[in-house]
């Protein structure tokens, strides 16, 4: 048995397994060749079809949840929830069509989108221009005891412990430090709004999602030094290009971005000095300077260790030590170049462990110079424990907590089969049964960020262009690149629900409702305007059709529609009505069940 | 390791049990709140930021210390701006004189030359391995007090539904120390944690927690509002300091302030967390007066009057301060220091050994130095703490709280 989804509700066309199969396999086999690409889809399991002309057949015998379900479970995962309308339009499109659109985000006219993203300058400035124009609190605490240092003011005359004669720093000075942390961390601000206004209104939504999701995997964090001045660069140029791309690709541009490199300190590893370097330390001039301290030098395995452990194979992936040890000597010399002025990537062959490595099994020869870092990279991306471990976060993000273990499998398949390309792992998963599973429906928490975003949408609306909503995720504990570890924030709902997050989740859901989230105006809503005027249970009808997506617990109905609490001892304290709109919206946003995607 | 393992009330538990909806809801109401408990405290404190030890427990006896800071060193005790003597070797920077009466009365240990053996200058790295409890291993999950959680006191020991307030942090998100499996509680004050909605809505919104399927979320949801309503019913606003304690009015006094309530409302506290930053001194750091003295003195202070307020109930309490390493041993060209090594840490208590500065001092000569600049360690920062889990919140698992941590030789503090 299966069913059939038929646009413009036309019952009679009824197509035969065997028969939309074929159609299938030449639709998909067409959509190849428009992509140049695909090579997996049409040969496992075809579940999909799209048919020409706009008519859609979604129909597979394996698909548990039903035609609304589907389209629910598709807004949910590979966008951060449904806006007013969303579901008709997918409807009406055709899941599978509509997911396939999502998976070619270049052919998606994003122009509101861009639009607001322009109305920040910031995020098109390079980092050297940002570097440049705000001005670095430390920097300029470096350059006053230099000032100092020139002016003889170095030497202490005061031995007594008192007041240290023209060593201290004016309140001038003060609040001029204060001025530029404060201007500097405007850069954050607009990467955060950005980041949430595009989550919100970009028609390009898997895009969003999977920009989030590998700005998590390969997480660095703001709050350390200069990063703030990193990531912009790191979002606009490492990420968001190869999101869905290939992953060697990705994980190239990660392992040469200033953020990564000074994140995870590479930026600072250096060659060990009992080991040859790949060329002769030039002595600089300042070197002379004896007031100047001596830059450490040495090996960071930070880099090295989480390449493995987080980026690629998992902490389970067969690495040793010496591995560990062998890849951060392979990376020895991936830096920063003037790191508080041009901020971009440089290979220093001086810093660079010219010996030769031994990495997973893989002779690296010696003499050489930055290939050792980029073949470690090609050995790591080609790993089965990364195709593994890169598979089971996808489809944890994307399934469920519980991951199928045959869906890795096959995942895992076709990142390797397809040169670890990442829009056919999504498309393995996008097709599979277990996607559109019972098991796997509304079966995530959702994480903060997710939260907001979707209760942002499902009212409809407008950006925010304060840092209003992104102090809000920040409170409801996932502060938008403010995550310290380089673990990155959890992908298990478990770890987003607790006491407090629940309390601090209930009351996120008032300040909505009670319109004080700048952009979200519930009686601009066109739900409400619709539904304002009606009896209550209609009310309570279109809220739960719209927020909840039809779907609330007899109790959740019962509660929402009188007032009523149904596990209250006695009757007389439970009688309240509801007193208005905005209650019955709040109490939804509130609802367990809006926690889960 | 499943979170639910931990949930005591709410649907989950018992339907797990087999037990059908309707029944569910009359046990949640006749199962009530959970019974008001009485136990061992630990309140942990976190300086932010890297606390300078050397000007915090003064070496006025180790003449190196004077040669090293010529303008920053707090002078011997018995002048004017003096450190105040503890023992004729080592003193508490002046502006730490709240506390000079806990030392008087032995319930002060400070430890010295204490912190990470990793030797990272990284704020950043450092706060995270002594939060998670595992120097220079950066993947680690969880903290280490919700490693504790997780190992004493599941749900199969314990006869009454364990608290929710087990374990609370005054801070908007939750530490990286309290982060994992075990429910903890972050708030930023106690007027915070309650539901913005009025009167009917609160319990519709409740109702809304208490009925449906019973999953995580649910489960999550019928704590919170335990928790909303033992707080509501406890009341800890009610009790006012004691013994004329007197809190700064500094936020870390606040939320010291505010443990105390906790503590003495009998809510089922185990562990409580504040944290306070302003200690990266760089520059212009002042000695006896200035930037520092001023941070020591609202932390003393605060600390002092927590002390106070518990009165007899520090029986039962201990409070472990830390930072993430110490500071340079040379002022730096700025009046300041830069970032160091070894630090101090202070364990306060009624049974702690008190009275008694911890930890092998390593000198400060140039070759007892780290590196030729900081204080070296001598005592690994995991021996003070698995040392104060396990004698005093009697938990014999300390090998998974700090795992791939051998030392063997206890710290004495307790």
């Amino acid at each position: 048995m299966f069913r059939v989804n038929e646009k413009g509700g036309d019952e009679s066309t009824v197509y035969s397994l065997e028969k939309s199969h074929m159609r299938l396999t030449a639709r998909l086999a067409a959509f190849a060749l428009v992509l140049g690409a695909c090579t997996t889809s049409h040969s496992t399991t075809g579940h999909v079809a799209t048919s020409a002309g706009g008519d859609v057949v979604s129909r597979d015998d394996h698909r548990e949840q039903t035609a609304d379900e589907q389209v629910k479970q598709a807004l949910n995962r590979l966008a951060f929830g449904a806006r007013p309308g969303d579901a008709e339009r997918v409807r009406a499109m055709g899941v599978d069509k509509w997911i396939d659109m999502q998976l070619s985000p270049q052919k998606i006219d994003d122009e509101s989108s861009e639009q607001f993203v322009a109305s920040f300058p910031v995020l098109s400035m390079s980092t050297a221009d940002l570097l440049a124009s705000y001005p670095q609190r430390a920097q300029l605490i470096r350059d006053k005891k230099n000032e100092m240092a020139k002016n003889g003011e170095m030497v202490m005359r005061d031995s007594a412990g008192g007041k240290l004669s023209g060593l201290d720093f004016t309140a001038a000075d003060s609040a001029r430090y204060k001025e530029a942390g404060r201007q500097s961390r405007q850069m954050l601000v607009a990467l955060q709004t950005a980041k949430v206004a595009r989550a919100l209104i970009s028609e390009r939504q898997l895009e969003e999602v999977m920009v989030d999701f590998w700005e998590n995997h390969f997480t660095v964090f703001s709050g350390k030094g200069r990063e703030r001045y990193y990531l912009t660069a790191y979002e606009r140029e490492s990420i968001r290009p190869n999101a869905l791309g290939k992953f060697r690709n990705l994980l190239g541009a990660v392992a040469k971005s200033p953020a990564m490199l000074y994140y995870l300190d590479n930026a600072e590893s250096t060659v060990e000095a009992d080991r040859p370097a790949l060329a002769l330390r030039r002595r600089r001039a300042s070197s002379m300077d004896t007031t100047k301290k001596p830059r450490p030098h040495g090996l960071n395995e930070n880099y090295g260790r989480e390449l493995m452990e987080l980026h690629t194979l998992g902490v389970d992936g067969g690495y040793t030590q010496a591995d560990v040890i062998a890849a951060a000597r392979a990376f020895t010399g991936w830096s920063v170049e003037k790191p508080r002025e041009s901020g971009v990537f440089i290979f220093r062959p001086a810093q660079h462990d010219a010996g030769e490595k031994l990495f997973l099994g893989h002779r690296l020869a010696a003499n050489r110079g930055i290939e050792d870092g980029e073949q470690v990279l090609d050995i790591v991306a080609t790993q089965p424990a990364t195709a593994h471990f890169i598979a089971t976060k996808l489809v944890r993000r994307f399934v469920s907590d519980s991951v199928p273990p045959a869906l890795v499998d096959r995942v895992a398949a076709t990142f390797t089969r397809s040169d670890g390309d990442i829009r056919e792992c999504l498309r393995t998963i996008f097709t599979s049964p277990e996607f559109f599973s019972r098991a796997a429906y509304k079966s995530k928490v959702k994480s903060p960020f997710e939260l907001v975003v979707s209760a942002l949408r499902v009212v409809g609306a407008r950006p925010d262009s304060t840092q209003r909503t992104a102090q809000m995720i920040a409170k409801l504990g996932e502060p938008l690149y403010g995550h310290l570890a380089p673990n990155g924030y959890s992908e298990r709902g478990a770890d987003w629900i607790n006491t407090g997050a629940i309390l601090a989740r209930i009351n996120f859901g008032l300040v909505v409702a009670a319109g004080r989230v700048p952009g979200a105006s519930i009686a601009e809503w066109t739900d409400a305007k619709e539904l304002e005027a009606l009896p209550r249970a209609t009310q309570v009808d279109g809220v739960i059709r719209a927020i909840l997506g039809g779907e609330a617990s007899s109790d959740t109905r019962k509660v929402l529609e009188s007032g009523v609490n149904p596990i209250a001892s006695d009757s007389t304290s439970a009688a309240t009505k509801l007193s208005g709109f905005e209650n019955i919206v709040g109490l939804a946003l509130g609802a367990p069940e809006f926690q889960r995607r | 390791m499943q979170r639910r393992v931990f949930l005591k009330s709410g649907a989950l538990s018992l339907v797990t049990m087999g037990l059908s909806p309707s029944f569910l809801k009359r046990m949640v109401y006749a199962q009530g709140l959970p019974a008001p408990q009485k136990g061992k405290v630990l309140i942990c404190l976190f300086q932010r930021g890297a606390a300078d030890a050397l000007n915090i427990v003064v070496p006025h006896g180790d003449a190196q210390y004077y040669a090293l800071r010529p303008n920053i060193a707090i002078a011997r005790p018995g002048v004017a701006g003096g450190a105040i003597d503890l023992d004729g070797f080592f003193g508490l920077h002046p502006a730490m004189s709240p506390l000079k009466p806990l030392w008087d009365r032995g319930l002060l240990a400070p430890v010295h030359a204490v912190g990470s053996p990793s030797s990272t200058r990284s704020h950043f790295d450092a706060q995270d391995y002594m939060e998670s409890g595992t120097p220079d291993v950066k993947g680690t999950p969880d903290g280490w007090l919700n490693r504790f959680l997780a190992t004493k006191g599941t749900c199969d020991e314990c006869k009454v539904p364990a608290s929710p307030f087990r374990a609370v942090a005054f801070a908007q998100q939750t530490p990286r120390i309290m982060e994992g499996p075990a429910p903890t509680i972050a708030m930023s004050s106690l007027d915070d944690f309650t539901i913005r909605a009025t009167g009917s809505d609160v319990q519709r919104l409740e109702a809304l927690y208490r009925t449906g399927s019973a999953d995580l979320i649910h489960g999550a949801g019928a704590e919170t509002f335990d928790a909303v309503k033992m707080l509501k019913s406890a009341n800890p606003q009610k009790y006012v300091a004691e013994n004329e304690a007197q809190y700064p009015r500094s936020p870390f006094g606040q939320s010291l302030r505010q443990i105390a309530q906790l503590v003495k409302a009998d809510v089922g506290l185990e562990i409580a967390f504040a944290d306070v930053g302003g200690w990266d001194t760089h520059v212009n750091q002042g000695g006896a007066t200035g930037q520092l003295a001023n941070r020591l003195g609202d932390f003393a202070q605060s600390i002092a009057a927590l002390v106070t307020d518990l009165g007899d109930r520090m029986d039962d309490v201990v409070i472990m301060t830390m930072s993430e390493f110490g500071r340079m041993a040379k002022q730096n060209g700025n009046g300041g220091t830069d970032h160091g090594h070894a630090g101090a840490l202070f364990v306060i208590g009624g049974h702690v050994q008190g009275h008694k500065v911890h930890g092998k001092w390593p000198g400060l000569a140039p070759e007892q130095l780290n590196e030729g600049r900081d204080l070296a360690l001598t005592t690994d920062f995991r021996a003070v703490f698995s040392e104060v889990v396990r004698k005093h919140l009697g938990t014999a698992h300390t090998d998974a709280l700090f795992p791939g941590f051998t030392g063997t030789v206890p710290s004495g503090v307790l």
